[in-house]
């Protein structure tokens, strides 16, 4: 859409609003509804409109979000990979992928998953040994990807897996859409720390690829899984909301709270890897603990730090929304959550006193202390280590150089890495 | 609630930059603080009259410019960016300020268009020598004589009260205790019975004072007995300040040390291109935007004027004293062994954040203060 025909934000609203009106019903079959958004495009407004999109802006999007909050209807599927996978494609499918795949992401038919990181290689993604062979016209897989959310319950998978080991690192990948239904796809649950099975590791053994199915040209895997993750940093993943839907009772509000149980069942803990600031004074005061002056002095800098984290990312959205050049204070949010989290972590535990051994319903808020304690050491490291965006804001904020590498001048054969994974 | 600056805020912000990195690079710094007076005054003379910075936050109907405290916050931050030796802190922050809270409509009228105009340098008096920042440790009386007041006791750490034209007084009734029976006075520089001698201190950018009342003349300002609540008042605005006043100087040493890392080489590499190197910078640069973030908070929330205040002026002051002295500690580390020297500027602002540290109460004293005084 350019810019001459660009609509008003009351036409917008108007509209949506209208077709809302004669169109939402809650006793619709969510797959059925959702095809009327794929077909109408309101589902995905800021999508352009010959692929269930309406070429809105994306503040004109926010418009017609709005307008499904007012009236409550549900929108398209969201939760999971699947927006990734929708935003991947979008940009670098064919006609042929975007007809087979966006209309199953929309309606929730389709589940997604990343198949990107690997034992041998995660903050190093470019690393990848995963294997893809062309064999008799066909692209075999072997190898094993790992933190794979979702791929148990998956019917497709976005998949970064090596076909050329003569050239470097970065120009040796290709990107392939991987059916996760076929018998020579193995998932296994990935057990964490915190006793929860969030992920999964995916094993393939002559997994097979049809020809078009791989994503633009060979090598350019390293280009596209760019944009997937830009898509991920940006929070499209879905999961760093927690959704629940509603407990209303007609049909299509059943089948979404069905839909969210099952994709968010294995991030029950996530409000926890935070540290749950919110909880602190709370505890501090049923412990008896709030008179403390050492305690206080720690919650004192607990809320110090989250206070000035949550004011400067207020900071960036501001600058970001009045269209300003984005100082650093763009960029440090990630690190100063595992901060936050970290420093939490250690009240909770002075709060908690002898009680921080505990587990389960032996221990405070029935498990929920215990499940804080034990599990803020992935908010440092899931998404980015504390390591590695140290490295980009020192590089992208602060300018600093790169450190010398020994592994993208030479064809990836001759890099060393891992033997044991 | 604003969380970003207009344009004529980031306007005024980079004329003062311009301004200050002329007439105050540390050369001028280290003569200035050599010095006893600790100013110069054909510069404040220009900063006051021609730049207007000594109006900014007085209304105008008392001779001032009648902006707020988010710009009165962005020229000290600037000042405490390029270490400004001046009594802009102690005549405009707190005398000023002080005033404002206390005085009443003659008063004001009387005693504010001379500091707006920058011609007349005002001091505040609180602290004692037992260094506390509340009013448990204000010893010094005030006694009833004749048609007026006569002051004994002694105030210490007053910012620039060696030179200040007039010294607003915290004094209390003798027998009281706590908040009760508090006045502010005003007394002349050259009071008979007023004795003032400059301290030594560390950071000699900053001139603080120890002033001896024997017997000295004084008049009342505001209402008797009833300091108690302007002041608490004045200091929540002057914590606020004196945070944004420490970001400044954190930037600007981080800036300094990161400079100075792409530039250093050693074993054929500038040391910037180390991880630790790079690490540290990355972490110095969160500490300092964390602490930015609560002090233009605190800035806004002091034009607000609600309840939330006290406790996030607390938390500013709180955040920049731990990230103003770890930016330094971590600048001198970045510079090695020349960063010890004296001849080395970062030592300037090492000091600088040693005393910003401790002035105005520490960031012990300040996060108990925020805890009893959290909003939620």
């Amino acid at each position: 859409m350019n810019e001459q025909s660009e609509p008003t934000e009351a036409a917008v609203r108007a509209e949506a609003r209208a077709w809302l009106e004669a169109n939402w019903d809650p006793n619709l079959g969510l797959v059925e509804w959702r095809n009327m958004l794929a077909d109408t495009g309101w589902g995905m407004p800021a999508w352009p409109e010959e692929w269930h999109g309406r070429g809105l802006s994306s503040e004109l999007a926010r418009v017609v979000e709005d307008e499904f909050h007012a009236i409550g209807a549900i929108g398209v599927a969201r939760a999971g990979i699947r927006m990734l996978a929708a935003a991947t494609l979008l940009e670098h499918g064919n006609q042929m992928h975007k007809q087979k795949f966006l209309r199953r992401i929309l309606t929730g038919e389709d589940t997604w998953c990343q198949l990107f990181s690997e034992p041998g290689s995660g903050s190093d993604l470019a690393g990848a040994i995963t294997r893809a062979d062309l064999k008799d016209g066909k692209w075999i897989i072997n190898g094993q990807k790992v933190w794979t959310t979702s791929a148990h319950h998956a019917e497709w998978g976005l998949l970064l897996a090596r076909t050329d080991w003569d050239v470097p690192k970065h120009r040796g990948l290709s990107y392939f859409l991987l059916d996760m239904t076929q018998a020579e796809v193995e998932v296994q649950p990935l057990r964490q720390m915190n006793g929860h099975a969030s992920f999964n590791q995916v094993f393939f053994t002559d997994a097979v690829i049809e020809p078009d199915h791989l994503l633009e040209s060979l090598g350019d895997g390293w280009k596209i899984a760019t944009t997937t993750l830009m898509h991920e940093r940006r929070g499209a993943d879905g999961l760093r909301r927690w959704e629940m839907g509603t407990d209303r009772p007609e049909r299509a509000y059943r089948e979404e709270r069905e839909e969210l149980a099952t994709a968010m069942a294995p991030y029950k803990w996530y409000p926890q890897r935070t540290g749950r600031v919110d909880l602190v004074i709370q505890r501090a005061k049923e412990t008896g603990t709030f008179d403390d002056p050492s305690v206080r002095q720690e919650i004192a800098k607990l809320l110090i730090l989250a206070k000035s984290a949550e004011w400067t990312a207020r900071r960036a959205r501001e600058a970001q929304v009045q269209g300003r050049n984005q100082g650093p204070e763009g960029s440090i949010g990630k690190l100063a959550a595992s901060h936050v989290a970290r420093l939490a972590n250690q009240v909770h535990t002075q709060i908690s006193g002898a009680d921080a051994m505990l587990t389960g319903d032996d221990s405070p808020m029935d498990g929920v202390i215990a499940e804080i304690l034990i599990s803020t050491p992935a908010i440092s490291i899931a998404g980015g280590t504390d390591e590695i965006q140290r490295n980009i804001i020192s590089e992208r904020v602060l300018g600093m150089p790169k450190e010398p590498r020994n592994d993208t001048d030479r064809p990836f054969r001759d890099v060393p890495r891992n033997t044991i994974s | 609630m604003s969380f970003s600056f207009t344009d004529e805020q980031v306007e005024f912000r980079s004329v003062l930059r311009r301004f200050l990195a002329d007439k105050s690079p540390t050369a001028e710094v280290r003569r200035l603080m050599e010095t006893e007076d600790g100013y110069d005054a054909e510069v404040w003379r220009q900063l006051s009259q021609d730049l207007g910075l000594t109006a900014i936050h007085i209304p105008e109907d008392y001779g001032g410019q009648g902006f707020g405290f988010v710009e009165l916050a962005i020229a000290v931050e600037e000042m405490g960016r390029a270490l400004l030796c001046a009594p802009y802190f102690s005549s405009i922050v707190l005398a000023a300020t002080a005033i404002l809270n206390a005085a009443n409509e003659d008063q004001k009228r009387d005693l504010l268009p001379p500091i707006a105009s920058g011609d007349i340098r005002a001091a505040l008096a609180f602290t004692e020598e037992n260094g506390r920042w509340d009013t448990d440790g204000v010893a010094l009386t005030a006694a009833v004589a004749g048609d007026g007041h006569e002051l004994n006791g002694v105030k210490s750490f007053v910012l620039d009260g060696h030179t200040a034209d007039f010294i607003v007084v915290l004094a209390r009734r003798p027998g009281t205790s706590g908040d009760e029976g508090l006045s502010f006075f005003t007394v002349a520089g050259d009071a008979p019975g007023l004795s003032r001698r400059l301290l030594h201190s560390t950071d000699a950018t900053r001139k603080l004072a120890r002033l001896e009342f024997q017997g000295v003349r004084a008049s009342l300002l505001g209402e008797e007995g009833a300091a108690a609540a302007p002041l608490a008042k004045t200091l929540d605005r002057a914590v606020a300040c004196l945070a944004n006043e420490m970001v400044g100087g954190a930037e600007a040493l981080r800036e300094q040390a990161l400079d100075y890392a792409q530039m250093r080489m050693q074993f054929g590499r500038a040391i910037a291109s180390f991880q630790t190197m790079k690490h540290k910078s990355a972490d110095m640069l969160i500490e300092v935007e964390l602490a930015k973030s609560a002090a233009y908070y605190a800035a806004a929330a002091a034009d607000e004027d609600g309840a939330e205040l006290p406790s996030v002026a607390s938390l500013a002051k709180a955040g920049a004293g731990e990230a103003y002295m770890q930016t330094a500690i971590h600048a001198i580390q970045i510079h090695g062994g020349i960063g010890f020297t004296w001849d080395n500027d970062t030592q300037l602002w090492f000091k600088r954040a040693k005393s910003s540290q401790v002035f105005l109460g520490d960031a012990h004293y300040h996060r108990e203060q925020m805890m009893q005084r959290w909003q939620g």
